[in-house]
């Protein structure tokens, strides 16, 4: 057996897993955005533009997606930032990766269990209570975007955190004295030296963080209650209430395109900024 | 700075904390601290539907686990010495399994094999023997375990590429110019550097599979993961049995995440 024969041999189980489990699904969803619904739901093949004519039906996902999709990172980007260079630049050394490790770990368990934690906090009887008791009454914060902004924000902290610190921590320190012997002041540094150097683990941060947002639904089925509703939540109602799947698929399709429209256009802003894309793992 | 990072770290685990603690709450109400008391994780263990849904999810994360660390473990390996347009075709196919969003992976999986199977269903029913019942292919534990496996087995085969990379190659190259088998190089050379990264891999792919909602949102069938069954009772409202469950299952991937770290620090080491 030739090398090559062995390593096609090896190849084969994933190949197959990968043909029958994603190319086949994601071409039927192609195909199925073209057809028709079925009287009772489900799938009639023709070829059509209709289900694509009709996504303005679902314009409120859509708006609702491309806006708090990207204020979302921004905002996690915003949180993360001061931490990641807390935790790259100025902590102890000794504490360092134990520290981070604290900010990786809530990332890897169940999303579905700590957005249901601020089910807990912001209902009624969660921090609207609390505030009561200071005299601040009849404030509301569950089912609203704040609600859903918080738990994009509580779940996706970690994802923007890492690469930053990765890139923070690669920075060679003899830079920042440099600056500063230079008589820099300490933001001048930080905004000529720090920040630009920083840029490819802002850049694959918010990458991550904004890929994951535009397919969420856990944290606005859970925080946005019915009012404050993702692309996702129209998905799921489009397969799982009506049945819908020509439009559902539609919907789908649409979604994709757009992901990778924007991150294209993304990706080639962050090169033009003259920045590299470092791939950073998660573990 | 500091008093910051504090408070980022508050707001990380505060939510996580007060889930901990109401599940130790003796009171009915989940909001309002009546004592301690341990019976709602009794009240979690003895009821038949967690235990059916810990049950399912349990079994689907460990052969979507075992499948992705098996075949993605290959996979990486017979990458390391193959270009070309099949690599490309891996590395596209890699990409967009990790881009395309869990929700539209669920939909596709749900959509694509409900189509194949009523392609195939007529079929087996043709070839079985007349008066026997054909089986019938449906939406169910197979369906979670093959999707959970795709998507596993892409993050399998980037922790153990990772490894491999970092891998020293003359060391392959020595075993073979000293005349062992292709096989005999595996089993001696590289399987023991890359076995950390295959460990930490299998350890990851069971808690994703573990914790993920949405892939089997679509695709369960009539199965009911323990993550499905946490988020209907969450839409009843919200139980401290619900917080004892959120706890175990917190716990448990701790547990697993410390564990697969602690073998991929072992395996750094071991590399340098």
């Amino acid at each position: 057996m030739t090398q090559r024969t062995r390593n096609l041999l090896l190849l084969a189980p994933a190949g197959t897993w990968f043909l029958v489990m994603l190319v086949v699904p994601l071409t039927v969803v192609l195909v199925f955005s073209f057809g028709e619904r079925g009287a009772a739901g489900g799938y009639v093949p023709a070829f059509t533009l209709e289900q694509y004519a009709n996504l303005p039906a679902r314009w409120a996902a859509f708006k609702n997606t491309l806006i708090l999709a990207p204020v979302g990172t921004v905002a996690a980007l915003l949180i993360a930032y001061p931490l990641a260079y807390y935790l790259a630049v100025r902590a102890n050394p000794k504490w360092k990766t134990l520290l981070l490790v604290l900010v990786i770990v809530p990332f890897w368990t169940s999303i579905l269990i700590r957005s249901y934690a601020w089910i807990f906090l912001l209902g009624g009887r969660g921090i609207p209570a609390l505030l009561e008791l200071i005299g601040i009454e009849g404030v509301r914060l569950i089912n609203t975007p704040f609600a859903v902004l918080v738990g994009i924000v509580y779940g996706y902290l970690p994802l923007m955190v890492f690469p930053i610190f990765v890139t923070l921590d690669r920075l060679d320190k003899r830079l920042l004295e440099a600056s500063s012997d230079l008589g820099a002041t300490r933001l001048r540094t930080f905004l000529q030296v720090t920040l630009p150097l920083s840029i490819p683990g802002i850049a694959t941060g918010s990458l991550l963080v904004f890929i994951l947002l535009m397919g969420e639904y856990l944290i606005p089925a859970l925080l946005g209650g019915g009012k404050v509703f993702f692309v996702g939540n129209a998905l799921v109602d489009l397969f799982l209430q009506s049945r819908n799947w020509a439009f559902g698929s539609a919907v789908a399709a649409t979604l994709v395109i757009i992901m990778l429209v924007t991150v294209t256009i993304y990706m080639r802003l962050i090169s033009k900024l003259g920045a590299q894309r470092e791939d950073v793992s998660l573990m | 700075m500091r008093l910051y990072s504090i408070f980022v770290y508050l707001f990380l685990y505060i939510p996580i904390g007060v889930i901990a603690i109401f599940s130790f709450n003796a009171g009915r109400h989940a909001s309002q601290f009546q004592g301690f008391s341990t019976q709602w994780y009794g009240k979690a263990l003895n009821n038949p539907f967690v235990m059916d849904a810990l049950q399912t999810s349990l079994t689907v994360a460990f052969f979507a686990a075992l499948f992705a660390s098996v075949f993605g473990t290959m996979a990486a390996v017979a990458l390391q010495g193959i270009k070309g347009p099949v690599r490309t075709v891996f590395d596209g196919l890699i990409y967009i399994a990790v881009m395309i969003p869990g929700i539209v992976i669920g939909i596709a999986t749900l959509i694509g094999l409900v189509t194949l199977f009523d392609l195939l269903n007529p079929a087996i029913a043709a070839l079985w023997p007349e008066g026997v019942t054909a089986p019938k292919l449906s939406m169910g534990m197979g369906s979670l375990i093959a999707a959970h496996t795709m998507f596993t087995m892409a993050l399998v085969v980037i922790i153990v590429r990772a490894r491999l990379a970092g891998m020293d190659r003359s060391l392959t190259e020595a075993s073979s110019d000293l005349y062992a088998t292709p096989m005999g190089t595996f089993r001696q050379v590289t399987l023991p550097m890359i076995l950390p990264g295959v460990l930490a891999g299998f350890l990851l792919s069971f808690t994703f599979s573990f914790d993920d909602f949405i892939i089997a949102f679509f695709v369960a069938g009539s199965e009911t993961t323990l993550p499905i069954y946490v988020f209907s009772s969450i839409r009843r409202g919200v139980t401290p049995e619900i917080n004892a469950i959120g706890t175990m299952v917190l716990a448990a991937s701790l547990i697993l995440l410390v564990t697969a770290q602690i073998l991929l620090r072992r395996g750094e080491k071991k590399k340098t």
